[in-house]
């Protein structure tokens, strides 16, 4: 957290107790700026500036990228048009300029050799690397279909990617922000609402007067607009609800924390509900007008009392009421948050529903200050032909599991990917972009035999992440900062356009990713679906369709347009269909019971740490984008490393001191391959232990990353998955402590 | 004209934002630092207080880094900006040992450095980068002498702390609580 540089100690008594005015010698007002600033007269830097967006995280935020007479990139201040983060960029995104810096880029092309008995890598040049995947993924469409091609992305570069794959007649495109992340809340919220959450999230946090967080962690998760709004309401003076067993930042400034027990959020939502319900303090008028299922509600929860809960969460009953009261008093203007990571226990589609529920109950979906109706701006698609329909998709790597999966699982793709499970569907090829699987996903033994089996592995990325270890081909591809990418069109309050154009050549041999989609293209025939030498082409023409220009955005970087499609908010006693089958919201689910689950959601048991293990809870630090900052230099010398945090208690039971490093060991004996610094802190409850997720590298080109902390995934080796859409929940692992290093035996 | 800035230590959510956005705009070498964030914890779990405050050289009214400077270097500018003018800096380090907030760090080309206030962008008008790019808007930099800037009157009206008031130095950076 604390960023100072090596400490210098000093005895703040040397400067005396008496003040002496100082001398007005010391006064020299008005000095010149290049006398203070150190900088010779004709070097005062003078900046030229290019729109961007970021793409430290997937929110996206427009900035400027501020370019000296040298052509170095300075800086990158946020667009203060763009609603999104209203000139004010996150650490992460002022901290992209150590992304372009960054000295461990990949730099060439790089194919996998063998070289006397040993893999190694050599360097390419782009025509031969392109050449060796398009032969491959040639034979591959001629020997299995193209379908046996499957992509895994995140962020802007994954379009190019999943429009090559489509082209060449695959539709197996994943992106581990599904299965691994998001997917559980946005099908517990359609199931519902008939409507997703969706990113940004449509929660009007900037005008609630109540904001309940489940173990979400906003300020921590540094989600720019969110953590604005959530710092304007607490300036109208709006009342935060935590319910997490860590006193995160967010905790630190609720009104109500209240530090479950974790893996029962279930129980303290039912009885909330009961709450609501018994105590007459639902939002009538709305569950009335806009629900079904409420008496079957009513019944399910009619024994699910605090008092119930309080023997599973150890909440106090009266507070669990205090809190239904704040929620119940804010209503409508009150948001049960949905969330973001929510793969924790396996039945967090049955979680989110609940946190759903609740939110009908308090009538907050389509309300100010609760859910706003998200718009957004069509690009029209730049002409192409139609795809060709492959034979299977990802539906079909699900072999009938996971009914309401509405995007691809990635931990299917990854079964599907190992021959010897004896599937119908397999995947023989992959194109990894902007997502390091192996720190991203658990289940590592399954992940290393799917990418043992695997005829080909194309992994595109800035940086030497641990995935493209596993490469036959790695494409380097250049930052955000030197490139064009498409629009972001991501709807919000008021729809936006916002505009990516490079601030730099790209450096080395680096290439933007459309460019490295469209060499392939070609090079399978596929140039129908590439009928463009620049992607300028591309944007100057959609921009040209609704009546801008490339010329135009490359002037103010974002275009913020008027909503068409309807009022934010539904209007008081308007006659609203939700898009649902029935047009009501679902607070008893029909499409669940169909696919033969739980109707409304019911609290389990989950598995407890057993003696002397901790339940291992991780998340994020505003300053770090999982594994795609752990290299940055900017963004390392804030924070680089993760630590464990320990209760002091938990400290005291087994010896442990402040910073002592200690190796991990989980439930089923996997044991951390680098040592962790111990936090001891009395922010964590004794039963838990918490990191933050991104650390603990093993890829020694990461030279800033290598050997720091633990990575979480690494100690996730029981997961819990979700029934209803496959998400892996990773919240069941229990950990313990090694003092010793446990490789000195196996050394000596 | 008295330039200080109030932060909000109920919205600080101890990002670094500020940290890093000194860091790109003043080119301060990575590594070092201006200003850093720091986090106080307090009572025992569940009864846990934490505060987080974005700290850096206070512009101190009775400095005693100007009056240890044997150089000048260390000066007060228009408004009680602290600044070093590096060419007259001799890097002794004087001022380092002297300032109660640990705020100064001696740069690897030889001059002493600290937090200017952003005082070319101040001059032109605008905001020091650390307020300008903070995502909670904690950081409320401006004029105390003026009866009506936003930093005037939310001290007026929100309960502050100096920190280390007992240095006696008149710290001017106030954290709201």
């Amino acid at each position: 957290m604390s960023s100072r540089r090596d400490f210098i100690k000093i005895s703040a008594l040397g400067v005396g107790s008496t003040t002496v005015l100082a001398s007005a010698a010391r006064f020299g007002f008005g000095s010149p700026l290049e006398d203070i600033l150190g900088l010779p007269k004709d070097e005062f830097p003078s900046f030229k500036r290019y729109p961007t967006y970021c793409e430290v995280c997937f929110w996206k935020c427009a900035g400027w990228t501020h370019v000296d007479m040298d052509g170095r990139i300075r800086k990158i201040t946020g667009n203060i048009e763009d609603p999104q983060c209203n000139g004010r960029l996150c650490p992460r995104g002022t901290g992209g300029v150590g992304m372009y810096n960054d000295k461990d880029r990949l730099k060439k092309p790089l194919i996998r050799v063998s070289r006397n008995g040993e893999q190694t890598y050599r360097e390419a040049s782009w025509d031969e690397a392109l050449d060796l995947v398009a032969g491959k993924m040639k034979t591959l469409a001629k020997k299995y279909g193209p379908e046996s091609m499957a992509l895994f992305n995140h962020g802007s570069s994954g379009h190019y990617f999943t429009h090559l794959l489509n082209a060449f007649g695959s539709g197996n495109i994943a992106a581990p922000s599904y299965a691994q992340c998001r997917g559980p809340r946005e099908v517990g919220f359609e199931t519902t609402f008939g409507d997703s959450v969706g990113s940004p999230e449509v929660t009007d946090i900037r005008d609630t007067r109540c904001l309940v967080l489940i173990g979400s962690h906003i300020g921590e998760n540094m989600h720019n607009g969110q953590v604005q709004e959530m710092s304007d309401a607490i300036d109208k003076g709006a009342v935060i609800i935590t319910v997490d067993p860590r006193l995160s930042t967010a905790a630190s400034k609720s009104k109500f924390w209240l530090p479950i027990k974790p893996a029962t959020d279930i129980a303290l939502l039912l009885s909330w509900i009961h709450v609501l319900i018994y105590d007459n303090l639902y939002n009538k008028a709305y569950v009335e007008k806009y629900t079904e299922g409420f008496s079957q509600l009513k019944d399910h929860v009619k024994d699910m009392t605090p008092e119930w809960a309080y023997g599973i969460t150890t909440i106090a009953p009266d507070v669990i009421r205090a809190t239904a009261r704040e929620m119940a008093d804010a209503a409508p203007s009150v948001i049960v948050h949905p969330g973001r990571h929510v793969t924790w226990y396996g039945d967090d589609v049955q979680r989110s529903r609940a946190i759903a529920i609740l939110n009908a109950l308090l009538g907050s979906w389509g309300q100010r200050g609760g859910f706003f109706f998200r718009e957004g701006f069509k690009l029209p698609d730049y002409p192409c032909p139609s795809y060709p329909t492959p034979s299977w998709s990802w539906k079909e790597t699900l072999n009938g599991r996971y009914p309401l999966a509405k995007m691809a699982v990635t931990n299917a793709f990854v079964e599907s990917s190992i021959p010897e499970t004896g599937k119908e569907h397999i995947i023989r090829g992959w194109i990894v972009s902007g997502t390091n699987l192996t720190i991203a996903m658990p289940l590592k033994e399954s992940l290393m035999r799917a990418v043992q089996s695997l005829e080909l592995l194309v992994v595109v990325d800035t940086m030497p992440m641990e995935i493209t270890g596993f490469a036959d081909v790695v494409f380097p591809e250049c930052t955000y900062l030197e490139r064009y990418d498409d629009l972001r069109d991501s709807p919000h309050r008021e729809p936006t356009i916002a505009l990516r154009m490079p601030a730099a050549e790209p450096s080395y041999e680096t290439k933007p990713a459309w460019w490295i989609a469209r060499q392939l293209g070609l090079k399978l025939g596929l140039d129908a679906w590439f009928n463009y030498k620049d992607y300028k082409e591309v944007l100057d023409w959609q921009l040209r369709q609704v009546g801008s220009s490339l010329e135009e955005m490359e002037k103010v970087g974002v275009k913020r347009l008027k909503r068409t499609k309807g009022p934010l908010y539904i209007g008081e006693g308007e006659d609203y269909s939700f898009r649902t089958p029935s047009g009501k919201i679902q607070l008893w689910s029909k499409e669940l019971a169909d696919a033969g689950f739980d109707a409304i959601p019911s609290y389990t048991p989950h598995p407890e740490p057993p003696d002397g293990y901790y339940r291992l809870i991780y998340g994020r630090a505003p300053m770090h984008t999982f594994s795609r900052t752990a290299n940055n230099p900017n963004l390392v010398a804030l924070m680089p490393e993760n630590s464990v945090w320990v209760n002091p208690k938990v400290a005291k039971l087994w010896g442990l001191i402040k910073d002592q490093k200690v190796w991990l060991k989980n439930q089923d004996g996997v044991i951390s391959t680098f040592p962790i610094k111990v936090r001891i802190t009395e922010r964590i409850r004794w039963d838990s232990v918490y990191m933050v997720h991104g650390f603990g590298h093993h890829h020694k080109p990461l030279t800033n990353a290598y050997g720091r902390g633990v990575n979480d995934t690494e100690m996730i080796t029981r997961v819990m998955t979700d029934p209803v859409m496959g998400g892996t929940g990773m919240r069941g692992n229990f950990i313990t402590f090694i003092k010793e290093d446990p490789r000195k035996e196996a050394i000596s | 004209m008295r330039y200080a800035m109030a932060i909000d230590t109920r919205k600080c959510v101890g990002c670094s934002d500020c940290v890093v956005a000194c860091q790109t705009e003043n080119d301060v070498p990575i590594g070092f630092c201006r200003d850093w964030v720091s986090e106080t914890v307090d009572g025992s779990y569940p009864n846990t207080v934490i505060e987080l405050r974005s700290e850096r050289c206070n512009h101190c009214e009775y400095a005693p880094c100007v009056r240890c400077c044997p150089t000048h270097a260390s000066h007060y500018e228009e408004g009680g900006i602290v600044v070093v003018t590096h060419h007259k800096c001799i890097g002794c380090g004087a001022c380092i040992q002297s300032c109660p907030y640990e705020a100064r760090y001696s740069h690897p080309e030889g001059w002493v450095d600290k937090c200017t206030f952003c005082i070319h962008r101040v001059r032109k008008g605008e905001q020091p980068a650390c307020a300008a790019v903070c995502p909670t808007k904690c950081i409320c930099f401006g004029d105390l002498e003026d009866p009506n800037s936003e930093v005037t009157n939310v001290l007026k009206n929100r309960k502050y702390k100096v920190l280390a008031p007992e240095a006696g130095t008149r710290p001017q950076i106030f954290y709201l609580v």
